[in-house]
């Protein structure tokens, strides 16, 4: 009993002071990305390379009928893929007018972040372009960095 | 209380310019016609609708203005005014106007604009030629005016008659509803109500159809037969709420059987206007959002997609009561299909029934005699096509009227007919729609056009010496192409035929011309019926498997690597007396790997009137294929017209051959 109330008190603080990330790896860093903007986690489907595409665009997959690109983050930022191939998801975001997905080599967890352990940051983390980047969160000893993916995917 | 009407924009937008469309279409044959009472009656019908629906969401501008068209009308239709081009002209400027008025209310939810001049001359033509008729009139009928307004035939006088003879007495009554009143049929309703307690509406203006439906302005009149005595009627009347004033008045029957030519002309005007009316209404219409069809069309693709799908499991199982069911569903599947994409047809009769008044008024301001023709225009095509064909047709027929036809005194003196003919025509054939603008006029001048070329550094000299007739015609098609001298308002303004050439071929359409000196040029433009779904080949190249739009693919032949001969680095083949130049789909596409054996499949493909020879490794079959965007992050990609969903589930792309090479 007394769990549930605790919990539904945690909600409602976490609506001004907290946001939920989805957290991953690329590579051998830890990212994170918030929760609102993704649809849902996939498996890696099959995909279907798409010619004369930009070099970071991996190709497009079938879900449920609709065709959603997937980005090569690994491409794009210069990073090196590592893990097990089993481990490695697609996650698929969801803005207005579009959805698009992105591999990553494995999703670790979904977080709570409160907002005063977030960094703001101007300064470009290795070949991440600072605009790509809403900030960095320190969770205990690890540290995520937290990408605009809406950022990422219009440029 | 005042009700906020926003959410009836739309409707009210889209119905008006439906109106607007009748309305031209029947001033134009009005203007051919002047005896044609049909015509007539009809734009009086369209602007009658125009101003109740105007004033009733307090466009005011828009119900003044069309308030006094239909005054003028009115008397046109009733013979008072004679129907010459003066009048016709300024009520096809006043049609202008309400033109402008909607598309200003459609961009910024309001239309206010000062048309005084328009209703000054409209008022002058009504009193201009009007006021010896208005004086007789008003000195047989004092002081109520509603000879104007009504029309009786001897049937109608016979009744009367009767009805006099019985004791009854013959009201006119008119009622003004308040301005504001939201349920104006009711309030009618209610009016009718309470004077049939003792008697009976002969008549009514608006009809009572419209007064039920609500169609009408803030006041109606009534022909009543009844025992009531005035008082009575007012009394009862005067009970219902929202009703402004109440005019009730006695009619004397013999003035109405006074005034026979009337009465015989109005006759004729109704009989024809019913004639007309009754077929009409027996078809019913369901205005639906196109987004609303575009769910359903997407949802049918999928289902065909799994039917696909099931055939394959059905095939590879052998089930006999699945493979049963699996025939059903594709037999309903095909026909839902074919339903979703006839409901998603539209005539282009949308489209062309605007064609008349702008060639008209081209011809006009160019001077020239043009008989415009338009054939097929009941042929149908998908709507999203019909939305953008307007514009490319539209410098068509500028093309045409500017620089296709010559001025009369060219005609005679080449022995033509002095006036042009422009022909805009529709047809079917297999799965494309073919629209051809023709005229018969001077053809291209092809020695102006590559002088012009040359001039413009399009080509050089050089070039234009070697150039085929063809080829310096496709030149028209090069950007900032424009061959009049002049530069008129009319084309010429330097947006040439690359702007329509681009635009047909987003719509996966093609344009030729077809252009013979001293006798005419046709364009002819040849869409797809549909863009949702259609019929591929299935290819495969390195291992990928693209489909390629049937409608590009003129035959596949198998060719040996001994076959291709160089000429210029380009490899061709000679493909039964003629050289097909030749590309590797794989190279065209940038992925490697594909495989040189000494035996490869050639896809012959057509761009416009050029072809070339693809080799692709295998070739896998026919399919229909249901077209997927392949969304905002990928769209664009040179080659590429979208995305299907195989039957595997594997996402395979489609070759757009136009932009591929």
């Amino acid at each position: 009993m007394e769990e549930t109330v605790n919990l539904d008190l945690r909600d409602s603080y976490s609506q001004d002071d907290e946001i939920q990330v989805v957290a991953f790896n690329l590579g051998k860093e830890e990212y994170a990305v918030d929760i609102l903007n993704v649809q849902e986690i996939e498996r890696v489907l099959n995909i279907t390379r798409v010619p004369r595409s930009t070099n970071y665009i991996e190709g497009v997959v079938n879900l449920r009928g609709n065709i959603i690109p997937i980005i090569n983050l690994h491409k794009k930022f210069n990073l090196q893929a590592e893990g097990n191939e089993e481990e490695k998801r697609i996650i698929v975001f969801q803005f207005d007018d579009f959805k698009a997905g992105i591999i990553v080599d494995e999703v670790s967890e979904v977080l709570r972040l409160g907002k005063e352990d977030i960094e703001e940051t101007g300064k470009v983390y290795g070949s991440i372009n600072a605009e790509h980047i809403k900030g960095v969160a320190k969770v205990d000893s690890r540290l995520l960095i937290l990408l605009d993916i809406f950022n990422i995917l219009e440029s | 209380m005042k009700m906020d009407m926003s959410q009836y924009l739309d409707v009210f937008l889209e119905e008006s310019k439906e109106h607007l469309g009748s309305l031209n279409q029947r001033l134009i044959e009005l203007e051919k016609d002047p005896g044609n009472i049909e015509a007539l009656n009809e734009i009086f019908r369209a602007a009658h609708t125009l101003k109740g629906m105007s004033s009733t969401m307090g466009f005011d501008d828009l119900a003044d203005l069309t308030h006094h068209m239909e005054n003028v009308l009115s008397d046109l239709k009733e013979g008072i005014l004679p129907v010459n081009s003066a009048v016709i002209d300024i009520i096809f400027q006043c049609f202008d106007r309400l033109q402008m008025i909607i598309d200003q209310i459609e961009v910024n939810g309001s239309g206010t604009m000062d048309n005084s001049e328009l209703i000054s001359i409209l008022e002058n033509i009504k009193a201009g030629d009007f006021e010896a008729a208005a004086t007789i009139e008003q000195e047989i009928s004092t002081p109520g005016t509603y000879q104007e307004s009504f029309t009786f035939n001897e049937y109608d006088i016979t009744v009367l008659k009767e009805a006099v003879s019985q004791n009854y007495n013959i009201y006119n009554i008119k009622v003004v509803i308040e301005q504001n009143c939201l349920m104006k049929s009711v309030r009618a309703f209610m009016v009718f109500k309470a004077v049939e307690e003792d008697g009976e509406v002969i008549k009514s203006l608006p009809s009572a159809q419209d007064l039920d439906e609500g169609k009408f302005d803030n006041d109606f009149e009534i022909i009543l037969i009844s025992t009531a005595t005035v008082d009575d009627l007012e009394k009862r009347l005067g009970n219902i709420s929202e009703i402004n004033t109440i005019h009730i008045q006695e009619i004397n029957i013999n003035e109405l059987s006074s005034k026979p030519v009337i009465t015989n002309k109005v006759n004729n005007i109704m009989s024809s206007s019913d004639t007309m009316d009754s077929p009409r209404k027996v078809k019913q219409t369901v205005r639906v959002d196109i987004d609303r069809l575009d769910n359903l069309m997407n949802l049918v693709g999928e289902l065909v997609m799994h039917k696909g799908r099931l055939e394959q499991i059905g095939s590879s199982n052998k089930i006999g009561e699945l493979n049963e069911t699996i025939e059903q569903i594709d037999r309903i599947s095909t026909d839902l299909q074919a339903v979703v994409m006839k409901v998603r047809m539209v005539p282009i009769e949308q489209v062309f029934n605007r064609f008349p008044r702008m060639v008209r008024d081209l011809a006009r301001d160019l001077d020239k005699e043009v008989e415009f023709l338009i054939e097929g225009k009941e042929t149908e095509l998908d709507r999203t096509v019909i939305d953008e064909i307007g514009d490319p047709l539209v410098h068509l027929l500028r093309n045409a009227i500017d620089h296709g036809l010559e001025t009369s005194q060219e005609r005679l003196k080449k022995g033509k007919p002095q006036q042009g003919t422009v022909i805009l025509r529709a047809r079917h054939e297999g799965n494309n729609v073919f629209i051809e603008v023709d005229d018969d006029g001077g053809g291209i001048d092809t020695e102006q056009v590559i002088a012009r070329a040359v001039e413009k550094g399009i080509i050089t000299d050089r070039d234009a010496e070697q150039l085929s007739r063809e080829e310096a015609i496709e030149l028209l098609f090069d950007s900032g192409f424009s061959t009049a001298r002049n530069v008129t308002d009319i084309s010429g303004r330097g947006v040439g035929l690359d702007v329509v050439k681009t635009k047909i071929e987003s719509l996966s359409g093609e344009i030729f011309v077809d252009s013979k000196p001293g006798q005419g040029t046709r364009f002819t433009i040849k869409l797809p019926l549909t863009l949702a779904i259609i019929q591929a080949l299935m290819v495969s190249v390195c291992d990928e498997i693209y489909a390629i739009p049937l409608s590009s693919v003129d035959e596949t032949t198998m060719i040996t690597a001994s076959d291709i001969k160089m000429v210029q680095n380009q490899e061709v083949i000679m493909l039964r007396g003629s050289v097909l130049p030749l590309y590797r789909l794989g190279e065209l596409l940038l992925i490697s790997g594909q495989s040189d054996t000494d035996e490869m499949y050639v896809v012959v493909v057509r761009k416009a009137e050029k072809q070339i020879g693809l080799v692709v490794d295998s070739l896998i079959g026919q399919q229909e294929i249901v077209i997927k965007s392949l969304g905002r992050l990928l769209g664009g990609i040179p080659g590429l017209a979208g995305a299907i969903v195989a039957g595997d589930g594997h996402v395979r792309l489609i070759l757009d051959i136009i932009t591929l090479f």
